[in-house]
């Protein structure tokens, strides 16, 4: 798949064109920032967008963007299974019905678990340089405790919400799960949440080998909750926004028109596997 | 986890140290650096014997990162180049790239690591190391830390945050 490039428009309250691309050599425009003392932050929202969409857009910018950025998809339209860097599809999953319902499998950049996703999921990711946030060390944990201050506000007085171990609980009931990439210069921390799900597709996983203490060997059904059942999508979305903006000064951008640009010099390493690579996989039971 | 990242920059500012106590919270107080390696600002370490420079991530970065589960080498054959990522490491949810502090070839790789990822958190220095170089440039090493300089860099740093 060609790698996307964009045409990114703020908006009309900004009065202001600007093109952002990777390596390809179009034109750039470097932007007036407004120093009121918080760093800027790019704000990006989709809705639909597909899940190997986005995962491309990120890989990207945390490769290739010196910026900050927030992503915000609301649902993906296809039902997919997404994969941690080291997954191994014969442990995580139902190799046979995956492929009986030709479920996508992905196998994406970032690290952590498994998660199958779809319309009821809704993606928030932050990407930051490692100067953004002051006294924060570019470590998992640290990261970790931060997104989980931020969550904070958005679930003040709703739930019992708290980051356990890794994972968005209310009470010990998961409903959103992380993972991130840390580079030289930069981190990614990109949360899946479960707003609704379908019982039918937790089908499609099995139980990991490698669980956090407080699930207790529980099934996905016990272990899980929705977000529906605490919060509406818009008051969820409006409110992680405001969240962001406490410490960033958000920058909104409408994606306008994407391009395929077959030649450029960044590749992402996140792709679907093949029905090969899955049978391969079952036969050696990995 | 702050807490143990506040207490390791307390006791390193105190140049104290204490026992791990796994059923704490508190983890070792107390990273080692060892005399004799060269040190880059991203905590990777390399030991230079003769033609070939051996690399791994110090005890300083393997605390702070966690349990690693996973650790992505690239082929021998391969090149490195200083400052560059050559693979990664997974631990908790994260990946996190590992950089090379010199330039060469890389000539040989720690392919127990695929089985035994956790090697890199008991023994970063010897068992856990990643890769081994023929180094290009030589002089790339001169630019490193030493022991005593990379001591205060992780202690400055743990400081600062």
């Amino acid at each position: 798949m060609g790698i996307l490039c964009c045409v990114c428009f703020l908006q009309e309250e900004e009065k202001e064109t600007r093109t952002w691309n990777s390596s390809s050599g179009s034109k750039m425009l470097i932007p007036q920032t407004r120093n009121i003392g918080l760093p800027i932050m790019n704000l990006m929202r989709f809705k639909g967008l597909p899940i190997l969409q986005q995962l491309h857009i990120e890989e990207q910018l945390l490769r290739t963007s010196s910026e900050n950025w927030c992503i915000i998809n609301d649902g993906t339209n296809d039902p997919t299974i997404v994969m941690g860097v080291s997954g191994k599809p014969a442990e995580l999953l139902e190799i046979e019905s995956v492929l009986r319902d030709q479920v996508p499998v992905i196998r994406r950049f970032t690290g952590g678990g498994t998660v199958i996703v779809d319309p009821g999921t809704i993606f928030v990711t932050y990407i930051c340089n490692k100067e953004a946030i002051p006294d924060l060390q570019p470590y998992p944990r640290p990261i970790m405790s931060w997104s989980s201050s931020l969550y904070s506000k958005v679930f003040q007085g709703i739930g019992d919400f708290h980051l356990r171990e890794n994972d968005y609980v209310f009470g010990n009931h998961k409903f959103g799960g992380n993972a991130q990439s840390i580079t030289k210069t930069k981190w990614i921390h990109h949360t899946s949440f479960l707003w609704d799900f379908d019982v039918r597709n937790m089908a499609y996983l099995k139980l990991p080998k490698r669980a956090p203490a407080y699930r207790s060997a529980r099934g996905h059904l016990d272990f899980i909750c929705r977000l529906k059942d605490y919060m509406s999508r818009s008051t969820f979305i409006d409110k992680t926004v405001e969240a962001a903006g406490t410490q960033f000064l958000l920058r909104s951008f409408e994606l306008e028109t994407i391009e395929n640009c077959s030649e450029t010099e960044f590749r992402p390493s996140t792709r679907f596997l093949t029905n090969e690579e899955l049978e391969a996989a079952a036969v050696a039971g990995q | 986890m702050a807490l143990r990242i506040w207490a390791s920059s307390t006791a390193n500012a105190l140049k104290l140290s204490c026992a791990s106590k796994p059923h704490l919270s508190l983890s070792r107080c107390f990273s080692t650096v060892l005399d004799g390696l060269k040190y880059a600002e991203s905590h990777e370490w390399v030991k230079h014997e003769g033609s070939v420079a051996t690399i791994g991530i110090t005890d300083h970065a393997q605390d702070h990162l966690g349990e690693v589960v996973f650790v992505e080498l690239p082929e021998p054959g391969g090149s490195v180049s200083k400052g560059k990522g050559f693979g990664a490491v997974e631990s908790v949810k994260a990946t996190s790239d590992v950089n090379s502090p010199i330039s060469g070839e890389i000539i040989e790789v720690n392919t127990k690591l695929s089985e035994a990822p956790g090697l890199i958190n008991k023994s970063p220095y010897e068992d856990g190391w990643m890769i081994k170089v023929k180094p290009s440039s030589p002089t790339e090493l001169e630019s490193l830390m030493g022991s005593k300089e990379y001591t205060k860099f992780c202690e400055e740093e743990d400081a600062s945050h």
